[in-house]
């Protein structure tokens, strides 16, 4: 199996101004935190972000809200950042929201091959509005479009140089989701395992599913303890 | 923070709707409270939306592990038998009828039962998260909320202004003031506040409420 160990300027440079890009995490636990600090670096433009939140103010992708490198969001729940409310509300972002295990089967259909899905979820809410409703077997339901990115950014706990993946405890989120359903999967792993070191039956994300993996090797404070 | 004497009341009576070998997701504010008030060894199975079955208490901020939150951003701890999972599968648990309880805050209650509490437009505006899949499809939907609002508006009404989270879903309101149940009759007044009259709730309530004078109990 292949060694997909990459660094993080050029794995990051796979990604284009316009790009859709994912990003893992749900608050701090699982946020690629230094694959987003090396994109504001390069500071690629007009990004769509598919993120369940925004995280909170000058954390996370935050920093590419404050940037200006974010055309569009698609999440389920900003309420954490004040700063991304007040983005929304002044017109200068776009954000999309959606229900937060609609988004999860939206990125996991992509992720699975299928185009969209059927729900009942939020029917007769102001989140259905504008989307296709069809009858299946006597009843109404929403079309739910697949949701499918250019890029993903990931945070793994451990990888091994071909990508197959464990993530810590609530850190898991979004991130395996995200890895199935973007063109490009970017993974950054606290540890790099041999392979072999991570036990067959003990991956979460298969590697075939990965593109590059950044081992990291010290952590900055953004993925510590926050004392609210 | 602390709480009044009158919502400790509230929170200690919607604890006893939590029963052993639910499956159970408790809303952000005064329904996270509730764990403080089951009988401890209780054996119930408490769901995170953010991927996590079996969540254990709160922990401090000394002893918090930095990977592992519940939804509303508190650290939280493991038991055993707790399991952790994506995002995909813990909806999955929710839409697939997993959920035996949830219970929730309100902006609004309808007398029908539509909940409204994710949005003011203009004001409030954070995205609806996961209250559309937990109000929608948990087997069981409570609210537990002040009767009235900060501006002292009932809570309670006969149609949400406010735009909805999910329709007819409410089972039972559990306030400071009124335990009241969601039937297809109406909104039926079962307990009161113990000091409160009958007639104060009614006072405090835009919606009619049936009445049984030998069924009402006080809390």
């Amino acid at each position: 199996m292949i060694d997909k160990s990459t660094g993080i300027e050029e794995a990051i440079s796979r990604i284009a101004d316009g790009a859709i890009v994912m990003v893992g995490g749900f608050g701090v636990p699982g946020t690629p935190f230094m694959l987003i600090d090396e994109l504001v670096r390069q500071n690629q433009q007009r990004l769509t972000v598919i993120k369940n939140d925004a995280n909170e103010p000058h954390m996370g992708i935050d920093h590419l809200l404050r940037n200006g490198q974010v055309a569009r969001l698609i999440v389920s729940h900003i309420g954490l950042n004040p700063h991304a409310i007040k983005l929304m509300n002044e017109g200068r972002i776009e954000v999309e929201f959606c229900a937060q295990g609609i988004l999860a089967e939206r990125i996991r259909s992509a992720g699975a091959g299928l185009p969209a899905f059927l729900t009942d979820i939020a029917m007769d809410t102001q989140l259905a509005r504008g989307k296709q409703t069809t009858e299946f077997e006597g009843r109404q339901y929403l079309v739910e479009k697949a949701l499918k990115a250019d890029v993903a950014l990931v945070h793994a706990h451990a990888s091994d140089p071909f990508g197959n993946l464990i993530y810590a405890g609530s850190a898991r989120n979004f991130n395996p989701l995200m890895a199935m359903a973007a063109g490009t999967v970017i993974v950054e792993t606290e540890n790099l395992l041999p392979l072999g070191g991570i036990s067959a039956g003990a991956v979460h994300t298969p590697g075939p599913f990965v593109d590059h993996v950044v081992q990291l090797h010290e952590l900055t404070g953004a993925y510590g303890v926050v004392r609210r | 923070m602390a709480l009044s004497g009158d919502n400790e009341r509230m929170i200690r009576r919607a604890a006893r709707e939590v029963l052993a070998g639910m499956t159970v997701n408790l809303g952000i504010g005064y329904p996270t409270r509730i764990v403080d008030y089951l009988e401890p060894g209780l054996p119930v199975c408490l769901h995170s939306e953010n991927g996590i079955s079996g969540q254990g208490p709160a922990l401090p901020f000394e002893r918090a592990d930095r990977n592992l939150i519940d939804a509303g951003g508190a650290y939280v701890s493991v038991l055993p038998g707790t399991a952790f999972f994506d995002s995909a599968t813990s909806f999955a648990l929710v839409r697939g009828g997993r959920l035996d309880l949830t219970i929730l805050g309100a902006l609004q209650i309808g007398s029908n039962g539509d909940l409204a509490n994710w949005t003011i437009p203009g004001k409030f505006t954070p995205g609806v998260g996961g209250g559309m899949e937990l109000a929608q499809k948990a087997r069981r939907v409570v609210v537990l909320s002040t009767h009235l609002d900060k501006r002292g508006q009932g809570k309670i009404v006969s149609q949400c202004s406010l735009p909805l989270t999910a329709r007819a879903c409410v089972d039972r309101v559990y306030t400071d003031m009124a335990v009241i149940d969601i039937t297809a009759e109406g909104m039926l007044l079962r307990e009161i506040a113990v000091g409160l009259t009958v007639d104060d709730v009614i006072a405090a309530t835009a919606v009619p409420l049936l009445i049984n004078e030998n069924d009402l109990d006080t809390f």
